[in-house]
């Protein structure tokens, strides 16, 4: 399958990265060459075969539901771009 | 006396403990290595104050008589795994500044154990990579020089790129690495050293900037065989943290090391010659052959017939894998952000400001062969295929103790070189990824040197869990081997 351009223009969209107009042949060429490469799978009978999700024979664990770390809001903030009065500040979200 | 920085961590340990040399001394000489060295681009961060402490510290315990396994031992941490209050950034812009207020797994295993941390060591942008040219912080350089074109740059392999670099160029006596489809295994034989990936769920990978979950496993690089049982048995262990790593005992796996390999069964699959495989690694394979041969074990060919098929499986999975990981990098919570009028908007700008070339590339595919309408097309079927690859090595292992490959199809190559497509670029991995694929130890050791004198690396894969098995083939084939060669003016 080769990808046109509205089709990047809109997975760049889902992946919430900018993508500006002159990149998208570019970016169209190369998704297109990986898919190319990646379609060879078809060739496999995968009839009956269940997918695999882990590859580590283990059940996972289960924990009691209970809060066993965090109450440190400082720490948790410290690396934000911007934060104030203890929260995340983000871009105004509603008018 | 040999230099400090030639020893390996093995005769350093015998060293400290008889006291013939003390922590800050065996400090202090790597920490002129690595000033001596800076050119190669090994570290994003080098912390020498705080190894000093570390060193420092260490001599204390000695004297109390609390040493741990590694104390006093010089290493460098993978910039892949957060340490607590020290810059951790994936090799990414994204990252720049990030401090973590906590501590991988691992690094702190190794801490505890009394390691001495030098810094944060290079990689490929969130391990994206098979030549660490895609490090925001610009590409490492491979100490090893051809002897045809002694001024060419090589690339150190990747994405533990910066590590093998460091170990190989005697900055720091091992490494932590990461690899996911081969990232501790090809830089180690692109670098002349040691790297073992253990078995999927042997180390935590809590604290570990994430790649791709599901394959993503820490492991050590370092010049010696012993030295990375050694450093292994440091690192692994449960971790209720990480509910993937393995809740069984840690074996003492310096103690698997008996130079008895007599009656072993070695599979040698015939899937692993493809078009474009180098002379000489096809050669430096079958001394390899012979080395285990003359220790008393005995090949066997054997067939792992989806080998063809791991490397696109991989590059459905891991993307997919990314693209989820990676949609965490916001610009809300930490490192860059970059302004837009809509929340939508700061999102895109900072994604797109933040991640380098490759990185977008297996986001965007990740993101569609998740995207409605394609996912079964795409993932569900490479999680079926990833079965199948699997299933080759369990049967194989039915009668065969160990499997023995090349690790890459040829030696370093050049910066700059190989950059046009990501396909050829990938199949670098060809050899790598289906051990991890299954979820197997791999190792890598150096097993000859190139006619332009690049050191060549030798794969051994085991079962799940049986990396004792694996440091014991490659201990009798370590002494074969005899690689005594360094890079030029180290």
């Amino acid at each position: 399958m080769s990808l046109d351009k509205a089709t990047v223009r809109a997975i760049a969209e889902l992946a919430r990265i900018e993508v500006k107009d002159e990149e998208l042949d570019h970016l169209a060429g190369e998704l297109s060459n990986i898919l190319h490469f990646v379609e060879q799978l078809s060739e496999v009978n995968t009839d009956g075969v269940a997918p695999m999700t882990s590859v580590a024979d283990i059940t996972a664990p289960m924990r009691a539901d209970v809060i066993n770390d965090g109450g440190y809001p400082d720490l948790v903030l410290a690396n934000a771009p911007e934060a104030a009065e203890g929260f995340f500040t983000v871009p105004k979200v509603v008018e | 006396m040999t230099k400090l920085t030639d020893l390996t961590m093995a005769e350093a340990r015998d060293g400290l403990a008889k006291g013939a040399f003390t922590a800050v001394e065996l400090t202090s000489a790597h920490i002129k290595a690595t000033e001596a060295q800076r050119h190669l681009n090994a570290f994003i961060v080098e912390t020498p104050d705080l190894a000093l402490d570390a060193a420092k510290a260490s001599d204390a315990r000695r004297q109390a008589g609390t040493a741990g396994s590694m104390d006093g031992l010089p290493i460098g941490i993978k910039d892949l795994f957060c340490t607590e209050g020290v810059q951790t950034t994936a090799a990414s812009h994204i990252l720049e500044g990030f401090k973590p207020p906590y501590e991988s797994t691992v690094s702190g295993k190794l801490k505890a154990a009394g390691a001495v941390s030098l810094g944060k060591l290079n990689l490929d942008e969130f391990a994206m990579g098979s030549s660490n040219q895609t490090s925001y912080f610009g590409a490492v350089e491979n100490p090893w020089k051809k002897t045809s074109a002694p001024k060419a740059k090589l690339v150190p392999g990747g994405s533990s790129g910066g590590s093998a670099a460091a170990v190989a160029a005697r900055m720091v006596m091992a490494a932590t690495g990461t690899d996911t489809g081969g990232s501790i295994r090809q830089p180690a034989a692109f670098c002349g050293i040691t790297g073992i990936k253990p078995t999927y769920g042997r180390c935590s990978r809590f604290g570990i900037v994430a790649f791709a979950s599901s394959l993503d496993q820490a492991g050590p690089m370092a010049r010696t065989v012993r030295d990375c049982a050694i450093m292994l048995g440091a690192m692994a262990g449960h971790d209720p943290k990480d509910s993937t790593s393995v809740n069984m005992a840690v074996p003492d796996f310096e103690k698997a090391l008996t130079g008895d390999i007599r009656g072993l069964k070695v599979g040698i699959p015939k899937e692993y010659r493809p078009d474009g495989l180098s002379d000489e690694v096809a050669k430096v394979w079958e001394l390899g052959i012979e080395w285990i041969k003359a220790a008393g074990a005995t090949p066997v060919e054997i067939s792992l017939p989806h080998t063809k098929y791991a490397l696109p499986t991989y590059y459905i999975i891991a993307p997919a894998e990314c693209s989820s990981n990676l949609a965490r990098y916001d610009g809300l919570r930490f490192g860059l952000r970059v302004p837009g009028k809509t929340l939508d908007e700061m999102y895109k700008n900072t994604r797109a400001a933040g991640f380098g070339a490759e990185v977008r590339r297996r986001i965007l595919i990740g993101t569609y062969v998740l995207s409605a309408g394609y996912y079964d097309a795409y993932y569900a079927k490479a999680q079926k295929v990833r079965r199948l690859i699997a299933e080759d090595f369990r049967k194989a292992f039915e009668s065969v103790d160990i499997i023995l490959t090349p690790t890459a199809p040829s030696a370093a190559f050049g910066q700059g070189e190989g950059t046009d497509d990501p396909v050829t670029m990938w199949l670098n991995d060809v050899f790598t990824i289906p051990t991890s694929m299954a979820g197997l130890p791999g190792l890598s050791l150096p097993a000859g040197l190139s006619k332009d004198g690049l050191p060549l690396g030798l794969q051994l894969i085991g079962r799940p869990f049986d990396e004792e098995t694996v440091f014991r083939v490659a201990g009798v084939m370590e002494t074969a081997a005899n690689f005594t060669a360094k890079p030029e003016g180290i």
